[in-house]
Formats: structure tokens, sequence, C-alpha cells
């Protein structure tokens, strides 16, 4: 495949996303897909953290295998990353701040020493202008042109002209110091100019859907990889009309977010695992009292704080269980930013179509890394449906039941406000118009039978999203020697190391499963027992996904790619295991 | 559609409301909570608000089952998070009037929390806590609020925590009404409850309300033999440091009335995103608006 990548690193509070998403934005807006990856740990100064920019002419998913590019800002970046370099990489360095050693430089690769600090002193004694003048020499080296550089510069400091001015001077220095003394990397990118694409997070998107869908409030508590979810509201508040409130914790928030549901607006709230686990309780209370409910959950490394800043998906069987007692929930889980999006606009219309709670599973990989995608994939045409679904009735008719028995579970929804309508949601178990069945009627015959039909009432629902939702699609080749099997991000470096191995003559296909509940179980038995071969891909130590299928189907996936290291999952691993489980390598 | 839209507290015709709900009470006999339930339907007839345009929040606990006994709209949700449901509701649609009712279990011990910050906010929340310094749902275990020394079935030994000050934490926190009520005294009860309601900010009303099954000794002559209203006692209630006095007031003269009244910006004021009117009659979705993605080229 044909693609360039940038890595970049150093220590937090060095600029180092910075300069690792102006990359990603220089090829993005010159109609290339992209994919950037931050790397960074839980600390605000110091430490280790680098940014991998990756771009292509052809869809790219993921942060791809190695890089052409090095830029170190310390000589620990060279001793992690070195090894990444793939033949002709370029390792790009301040010989002022440290040498890199040649034992260092793996072959056919080039050391390249860059005066960065020399140079930014001819416009500021501030070293953070060693970034512009490093982006400078990266951007000749990747086969940029300076115009187009000084374009995203230009933008990103448009608020400040003397600082742009400064990063343009400091940016053009590198940039001819690059020209006069080394030549550019075999993988320079020609700048082939098509239609811009767009480059957000995962959670971007996910905030995007859900404005889109018609979400008027927010509440949230901060918590990584989720928090974004919130700044991107937040910054959009006034000019949307969401009230975004943050919460004093994420019992309060999910509890927020079903009071204004219950009170007739679009509502939802964002967290990670550690936050979810607080929000359990609510998550029955949404079920029991049937408002619709939209929860993000972006995962990372658990248990307990685990890695706050590195990807797993380890969660699954939380979400499948959470909160005590049965209710109808989906869960879905996207696999790339305008699946998010999609998933996102999906899951407040099943949240109201069916009046209980929908999961939008994510993960950090997802939430927080950058994704090139086309500006159709976007569309905002979504017209969010009245929620009205009580007509008024005439004056003096009193015998509205919010929790009237119907064939498919769902009771037409009543709006506080709405005069002659008025009822009281219970978290008790509660008969058709409301009335709590759990003090004096509890276990008396009648209401014995109340509280079956109640039970059968809000299950019939799962019926019904199975019956409404797609079931998952098999992505790649018909025929195929192995087929994989995941969930949300998984298919991100999944779908990279099918087009590697696509090149290398082996067909491989991904059944993408991006509902994992209600299970669409027999379309995916289906297409389990046609397989010659499967694979199980998951970022978790269990294969969760994995026992839910064979729980459901009764099908075993013996051969698992389970990655739980807290890094990204790389498509050289799923290459590497499909050749092994192939029998091309030994295992 | 007649969704509460209009500013509350407005004067009407007077029409005749009708409160009751047709689920009749479930607790004990003699309990104080009843006496609340009918201060809240005086308080709310005295000031013609139509039961579709009132929403009353409850936690979980004997008094939290108050919702069930009026006729307006009303959520029972889970125990202690009443609250943060009502906040939800107010801000999704502050042409409502929202109350929250429950015990001092679910308020100040499991709930606390959000009682404070909702009272920082200045929501236009009306908060009823029936106090009863037990609980009594579980069978008469200590709570947050029961006395010192005091024998129950988890402290057979007496209590050795002392009890939180309802009226000092909610002075504390900011709440903009502060006031104390008892069952015992349903004229009153209603008066304040009614204040509170008209108050534009968070009220607070705590009210001493017995516990007949499970608490020998906060009963009804209990308070009787020691409350009196500070109204007759000449107390100003604006005046934020004696009201902090008044607040520490306990033994032999237990002071109940308005403790605190002050006028703040509400939460609901203050939004930017409530401005165009309640957030559940805007118009919702992106549609038209795709200038949003030019910030992602």
């Amino acid at each position: 495949m044909k693609d360039i990548s940038l890595r970049v690193g150093g220590a937090a509070g060095d600029g180092i996303a910075s300069v690792g998403e102006s990359f990603c934005r220089i090829f993005s807006r010159n109609g290339f897909y992209v994919f950037g990856h931050n790397g960074y740990q839980s600390v605000i100064r110091g430490g280790h953290v680098w940014f991998q920019a990756r771009a292509s002419p052809e869809r790219i998913w993921s942060q791809g295998d190695g890089c052409d590019l090095l830029y170190a800002l310390d000589r620990q970046t060279v001793d992690v990353h070195a090894p990444a370099l793939r033949q002709g990489g370029i390792i790009v360095f301040d010989p002022e701040k440290f040498q890199v050693p040649p034992e260092k430089v793996p072959a056919g690769v080039r050391a390249f020493p860059v005066p960065t600090l020399e140079l930014a002193r001819k416009f500021s004694p501030q070293s953070i202008l060693q970034n512009a003048v490093g982006m400078g020499a990266c951007a000749f080296l990747a086969g940029v042109p300076f115009a187009t550089l000084e374009n995203v510069l230009g933008d990103q400091f448009r608020k400040k002209k003397d600082v742009l001015e400064q990063n343009l001077g400091a940016a053009k220095l590198g940039y001819e110091h690059a020209q006069a003394h080394g030549a550019a990397s075999d993988k320079a990118m020609p700048m082939k100019g098509g239609a811009p694409k767009l480059l957000l997070t995962g959670n971007q998107a996910i905030a995007l859907g859900a404005a889109s869908a018609g979400l008027k409030f927010l509440a949230q508590y901060p918590m990584t990889p989720a928090t974004s979810v919130m700044h991107w509201l937040a910054a959009h508040a006034t000019q949307f009309d969401i009230v975004v409130k943050q919460a004093e914790d994420e019992l309060a928030a999910i509890n927020m977010a079903i009071g204004a549901s219950y009170a007739g607006v679009r509502a939802m709230t964002a967290t990670s695992g550690g936050g979810f686990s607080l929000m359990v309780e609510g998550l029955g209370l949404a079920g029991m009292t049937e408002t619709p409910l939209v929860v993000v959950e972006a995962q990372r490394s658990g248990p307990s704080t685990g890695l706050p800043t590195k990807t797993e998906q380890g969660d699954l069987n939380m979400m499948l269980g959470a909160s005590q007692g049965d209710f109808p929930r989906v869960i879905l889980a996207p696999g790339g930013a305008a699946e998010a999006f999609r998933s996102t606009v999906r899951a407040f219309e099943l949240a109201e179509e069916f009046q209980t709670p929908v999961l939008l599973a994510s993960d950090l990989y997802l939430s927080e890394d950058l994704h090139a995608v086309d500006r159709e994939e976007l569309p905002l045409d979504h017209v969010p449906a009245s929620l009205f679904a009580v007509p008024d009735p005439p004056s003096g008719s009193n015998g509205y039941k919010r929790y009237l028995l119907t064939p498919s579970g769902v009771s037409p929804r009543a709006i506080p406000g709405q005069k002659g309508l008025n009822f009281i949601a219970s978290s008790d178990e509660h008969d058709e118009a409301g009335h709590l069945i759990s003090d004096i009627y509890a276990g008396i015959p009648m209401f014995v039978e109340v509280r079956r039909k109640m039970m059968e009432k809000r299950m019939r629902k799962l019926g019904g999203i199975l019956r409404t939702t797609e079931p998952p699609k098999l992505e790649g080749p018909a025929n195929a020697e192995v087929t994989l099997v995941g969930w949300g991000s998984t298919a991100l470096p999944v779908r990279d190391a099918m087009a590697i191995l696509s090149s290398r003559g082996v067909a491989v296909n991904y059944l993408h499963v991006r509902q994992p509940f209600p299970l669409h179980a027999e379309a995916i038995a289906q297409v389990l027992r046609l397989a010659k071969r499967t694979l199980l891909v998951e970022q978790n130590y269990t294969g969760q996904l994995g026992r839910l299928i064979r729980a459901e189907t009764g099908i075993d996936l013996p051969h698992k790619l389970l990655h739980y290291d807290g890094e990204p999952l790389y498509p050289w691993q799923v290459v590497g295991k499909v050749l092994e489980v192939t029998g091309r390598v030994a295992s | 559609m007649s969704l509460a839209s209009a500013p509350p507290k407005t004067a009407g015709p007077a029409l005749k409301v009708v409160y009751k709900s047709s689920t009749k009470p479930t607790w004990c006999p003699g309990c104080g909570d009843y006496g609340v339930v009918a201060s809240v339907e005086r308080a709310l007839s005295s000031l013609q608000v139509p039961p579709h345009e009132v929403v009353v929040v409850g936690g979980i606990g004997c008094s939290s089952n108050l919702p069930h006994f009026l006729s307006s709209y009303g959520f029972h949700g889970l125990h202690g998070r009443a609250m943060p449901v009502a906040e939800g509701v107010k801000l999704a649609n502050h042409g409502l009037h929202v109350i929250v009712t429950g015990g001092d279990g679910d308020g100040w011990g499991i709930g606390l929390g959000h009682a404070l910050h909702a009272m920082r906010r200045n929501l236009d929340l009306t908060y009823i806590v029936m106090d009863n310094e037990i609980y009594g749902l579980t069978t008469g275990q200590a709570s947050p609020t029961s006395t010192m020394g005091q024998k129950t079935k988890s402290t057979p030994q007496g209590v050795i925590e002392e009890p939180v000050n309802p009226i000092s934490l909610s002075l504390a926190a900011g709440a903009t009404y502060v006031a104390r009520g008892f069952s015992g005294d349903p004229k009153q009860l209603s008066d304040l409850i009614a204040g509170g309601i008209k108050h534009r900010g968070f009220a607070l009303i705590d009210v001493f309300s017995p516990c007949v099954t499970y608490n020998p000794l906060n009963t009804f002559d209990f308070f009787r033999q020691r409350l009196y209203k500070l109204d007759s006692a000449g107390h100003d209630p604006s005046d934020l440091v004696k009201a902090h006095a008044k607040a520490l007031e306990w033994g032999d003269r237990i002071p109940t009335g308005l403790f605190y009244r002050v006028e703040r910006p509400t939460y609901e004021e203050l939004e930017p995103a409530l401005k165009p009117g309640p957030l559940v009659h805007q118009k919702a979705g992106l549609q038209g608006k795709d200038k949003v993605l030019d910030e992602f080229v």
C-alpha cells in the first residue's frame, strides 16, 4: 500500500500532538486519507509521548505498521521508535540536544541532523519554535510543498498574527535547511489536490452525530477517553442551543440525562468504564421507566483505574450485564469515525423508538485518534422526529396508560406538561398506569400476573430491535481462507490487515459485529458455519465477544488473537496471526 | 399541544385544582408524611398551578413514595438520585414546577452530594425533606440525622456519630430559600412549601415528620414541646449570619419557619442554551448547518 508515516516523539508539553495533527491536516486537506494516533501518558508535563501521522491516497483505517520519518525531540524517542522505521526511513534530530549513535540507526535508515534550536532562536528565545523548524524539515522530506504547510499553519495560528509570522519563518528555515542538506524520503507523496477530507476524532464524530440526531442535553463527568465528547459539545452549546452540564459525578450525570429525557428532550451521557460502573443502577432505571437514553462508553484499559490513556475493549461483559434484573438494551459498536457518526444517530433513533437505553461502545483508540472521512460520510440531514407521540386527549379523558401493554412492548409516550396525560414513571415495578405494585400489591395473585406481563412487555422490545436493525455484514471477499470476527474499533487494523493479506494473495474476510446486543445470532451462525476457518480478534483478555457468540449460537471460535497490552492493535499482528492460522508460518 | 411553556408562577383565574391521586398513601397510620402530602396539595392549590405543569420527583424510602399520592406528573427514581433527575427535568423544561421529595436517608445520606451541588447551582427547584431521623422502610436503622446515643437496629449500643445539620448544610451550600417545617403544623408547612415554590431559586424545606413505628425518640410530642416559630421571634430571614446562628439551635428550643431567603440568578437564567425558551420546545438537529463541518477541514 502506498502510504507515508511521520512519527514525532518527545515529552508531554513539547507540543507533540500539535505537530502530529498539523501533519495529518496537511494531507487530509489535500485529499489524502489519514490516520493520526496519539500515544500519550497520564501526565501533563514530561514522560514520553508520541504521535503517528499516516497518509495515503487510498483508504486507510489505522496507524499502520512502522514509520518513514521520525522527528525525535529527545533521545528517548530514538531509543523507543527507531526500530519502527522502515527501509529508507529518516530520523530528524537536533545535534545540539543529543546525538544519535550509529548503532541506534537501523539498516537502510539515515539520521538527518537539523539545527532546530539554532534556527528557532533567530525568531524567538523560546524553544517551542523548534517544532516549527522541525515541521518545516519534515515537510520537505515528506514531499510537501511549503505553500501547503503554510496554509495549515496559517489556520492554526490565525488568531495570533505575530505567532503565525514567527512560526512560518521558523518553518521556512527548517524547510530550506532540509532542501539544502538532504534528499526527500523515497516515500514522499506528491500532493494530488483532491477534495479535502474531514479530519476528526471518534469522539467528535459521536458528538456531531448526537447533535445531528437532535441532542439537546448532555450531562457528563470528565473521564478519559470520553471527555472530548463534552469538550466538542460544550464548544458548540450556544451555537446549537444544547445544555451541556458537567455533573458532580457519573451517578448524577446519568440521572440528569434520564430526567431530561423523561421531560421530553434527547439526552445523552458519556463516560469510560469506571464512570459507567457508577452509572449501572441508572441504566436499569432507564430500562424500568422506559426512558430513552444514549450512553457513550469509551473503554480504556482496565480493571479499576487501569491504564487511563491506553486502549482496550474489556467492557463488553459489563455492558451486557450492567444493572440488576432483565431489561432490553442495545449495544452498538462502530468501527471508524463515519460509522461512529452513523451509529450515534441510530442510537438515538433506537432509544426513542424502543424507549430503552442504548449503549454506544467506543474505546480510547476510536474515540481519541484522528480519522479522515469524506464529507458525504457525515450527512447532517437527519430530521429528529417529534417526541410527542400521544396527542392531547379530549378534555375530561382520564384513560391514559403510560405503560399500556402492546404487542411491540412499546407504549405511547407522554411528556410532562401535556394536559390530561399525567403519569408517574417508577423505578419500582408498576402497572400499565404507572402505579407501583411493589408494596401493598406485591405477591397478590392479580399483581403477580401484572408483574409477569410488564416484564414480558419490556422484553418484547428486543424482538423488535432485532427485526429493525441490520445483521452484521461480511467485509471482503465471500470466499476466504479465514473469516475474522471482531467488534468496534478492531475493524480498523483488521481492514488494513485485509489489504496487506490480499496483496499477498491471502483472501480473508471480516465479520464486523457492529451490534453486539441484541446479537443477530442466526445471521452470524450462518456466516460462521460457512467459514473455512475463523479467527476471533478482540482487544481484551478473555475474548468477550467470542463467549457471547458461543452462548448465542453454540459456535466456538477456537483461533483467537486477543490483545490487551494497552497499545492499539497493529495490522501486522493480525497479518501474522492469519499466516499462522493458515499454516503459512509456524505458530 | 398544551405543553407548559409559559414562565411559571403567573396568576391565573381561580380554578379548582385537584391534586389528590386515586392512589392512597401506604404509610403507617399516624405517619408524619400524611401531613406533608396534605400540605403540598394545599400549597399547590393556593398557587393555582395546574397539575400537568408540576413534576414531583422522589427517591427511595417511605417518604419518597409521595409522588404516587399526587395527581401531577411524577418520577419515582433511585435511592439518593431524585435530585439529579429533577435537575434534568428542570433543564429540559424550565416551564414546569419541579418538586423533589424524599427522606433524611435519601437526601442527607446517600444523596447528600447531589443535594449540596443542586443548592449551589440555585436551580429553581423545591426540595422537601421528610426528616424522621430514622430509616423506616428498611425497618429502623440509624439515619444521618439520628441523635447521638440513639439506639437503633444498626446501633444497638447507641449512635456514635454526630448528626448532620440540614439547615446549616443548606445555608453553607448556597440554597437561596431555607426553611424548616413540622408535619404537625400543616398550616405553617403549606405556607413554607408555597413560599418555596414561589421562590425563584433553590428552596429547601426540611420537615420534622415523625416515624411512629421506628423512632420512639423524635415523636410528635417531642417536637411539640420544643418547637417555636422564627417569625414570631422576630428573625430576619435576609440575614445569613443570623440564619446560621439559628440553624445551630437545638435542645429545649428548636426553631421552625424561614431561616433565610435571598434572590440570586438561577441556573436556568444563566444557562445560555435556555435563552430561546425551554429546551423541549426548541428546534433540534443540524439540518442546514453543514458549515459546522468546515472546522474539520
